[in-house]
């Protein structure tokens, strides 16, 4: 198996906040890595540093064998890096003035210049893969926040990425619709998709994840296997944050 | 005596063929003077909310300069002042179409930057994120949902600046109100005949927000 991502020593300020100290991070091909931790301990801006959504301050990131400068200079390797990972985001995302296929085809078009037809093949398949084939010429706003989010995942998947970003991608949907886009990630990590999630959903985690990572205050401070972080935390930060998103 | 004003509809009738007369140029400049002025405002709108200082200033000055004068006072500038700097006679058509051009292209920078900074920031960070670069994601993603939203303010400035066009009757452009006061000249008949001015420019300005009012419409079904 070969490392996908690695992070060395990665460190981020916003400002005077220190929100990423000291990262170490790799993860393998056909891995998937959950991150839990609370709200503001930097797991949103651990994710987002891997496509190049926010730069760093000190620190070595290679993603797939394309190093990204801190000030993410090398807009080379950004494009480079941003064909092969695709991300889906809690606010969904999708191009509102777009019909549901059209966000689809947009990138394969633009990007990999693929012809129409090719485009149009794929996001049908696509459509079909994440169950809203019925959908293709609505505009998003005519969707459920479940099926907009199935989309947004469908239009990562059109570009073939080698690895997948999800940032809380059930967090602003209603309790009923979150199952949905769970089972199409499920369906995802069991293909051997790589994917990086950071989530809330323990279940899912506990469930998907071959390992999991608790952030604290910016600082990765527990690692391993879910039933090893679940079972048996070993930091109390670990064993706090489990205790109080576990009892309800 | 008793003072008694009668409305004499056959001088307004009458007036109404000379009149007309001024109406190409009315619309010559405002349309004109607006479709150079729409180019600019792209150009500068852009340029006032690039990342880059050296470009953003320039451009804020420009929007300044031009939204923070009265018009009346940059077509006299233009049609008597620059002369003297260029070295030849600027004529009085020209001038009206270039006060129009730079002063609704200040108010349009503005519409442009307002419509473009009013798209959610996720929007930009989705096209990136799919490979595109910054520049494919700024116009097939950005600009056409900004562009949907700049159309009400876009049609307000076209409506001010045909009314602006008014004012150049004092650099002598034969347009309505101009072609009106030489009528009057002859006829005296003051009330009547800006009361037909008034009336064409409503035709305009009327049909032009109905026009507007069917675009806006169809755009919103589609998003």
């Amino acid at each position: 198996m070969s490392q996908i991502v690695k992070m060395q020593g990665m460190n981020k300020y916003f400002g005077k906040l220190h929100v990423l100290k000291d990262i170490n991070l790799t993860v393998e091909t056909g891995e998937v890595v959950v991150i839990i931790g609370a709200s503001g301990s930097g797991k949103s801006t651990l994710i987002r540093c891997v496509n190049g959504l926010e730069g760093f301050e000190s620190g070595k990131l290679e993603v797939d064998g394309h190093p990204l400068e801190p000030s993410r200079s090398n807009q080379k390797s950004l494009n480079e890096i941003r064909k092969e990972v695709g991300m889906v985001f809690q606010q969904f995302n999708l191009f509102p003035h777009l019909t549901v296929k059209k966000n689809i085809m947009l990138a394969p078009m633009k990007v990999k210049n693929e012809s129409q037809v090719v485009a149009n093949g794929t996001a049908e398949r696509l459509l079909q893969r994440v169950g809203i084939a019925d959908q293709a010429n609505k505009y998003p706003s005519h969707l459920s926040g479940g099926q907009q989010q199935r989309v947004a995942i469908a239009r990562a998947l059109a570009m073939e990425p080698r690895l997948m970003l999800f940032d809380e991608p059930t967090s602003a949907l209603d309790p009923e619709m979150i199952g949905e886009v769970l089972d199409v990630m499920r369906e995802l990590a069991k293909e051997g998709m790589t994917m990086m999630v950071v989530t809330h959903e323990m279940g899912f985690a506990r469930e998907v994840a071959d390992r999991v990572i608790y952030i604290h205050e910016g600082q990765i401070v527990e690692e391993g296997k879910p039933e090893d972080v679940f079972d048996n935390p070993q930091n109390e930060r670990t064993q706090s944050f489990l205790s109080r998103v576990l009892k309800h | 005596m008793e003072f008694q004003f009668q409305f004499d509809w056959q001088a307004a009738f009458d007036a109404i063929p000379f009149l007309l007369k001024g109406l190409p140029y009315t619309l010559l400049i405002s349309f004109g003077g607006l479709a150079i002025g729409f180019v600019l405002g792209i150009f500068f709108g852009l340029l006032s909310i690039n990342k880059h200082w050296f470009l953003r200033w320039p451009a804020t000055a420009y929007i300044e300069v031009f939204r923070g004068t009265p018009i009346l006072v940059q077509v006299l500038f233009i049609f008597y002042g620059l002369p003297d700097l260029v070295g030849a006679p600027i004529d009085p058509l020209t001038a009206g179409i270039a006060a129009i051009a730079l002063n609704s292209g200040a108010y349009i920078s503005e519409v442009v930057r307002g419509g473009v900074q009013s798209i959610d920031k996720g929007q930009k960070e989705a096209g990136l994120s799919l490979g595109l670069s910054r520049t494919q994601t700024f116009w097939t993603i950005i600009w056409p949902q900004a562009f949907r939203r700049m159309i009400p303010p876009l049609g307000n400035q076209a409506i001010v600046s045909i009314k602006d066009t008014s004012l150049f009757s004092v650099i002598g452009v034969g347009e309505l109100v101009r072609q009106g006061q030489v009528y009057i000249a002859n006829t005296f008949t003051a009330f009547e005949v800006y009361f037909v001015v008034a009336i064409l420019y409503l035709i305009i300005t009327l049909s032009l927000s109905l026009i507007l009012r069917l675009i806006e419409r169809r755009g919103l079904t589609s998003v």
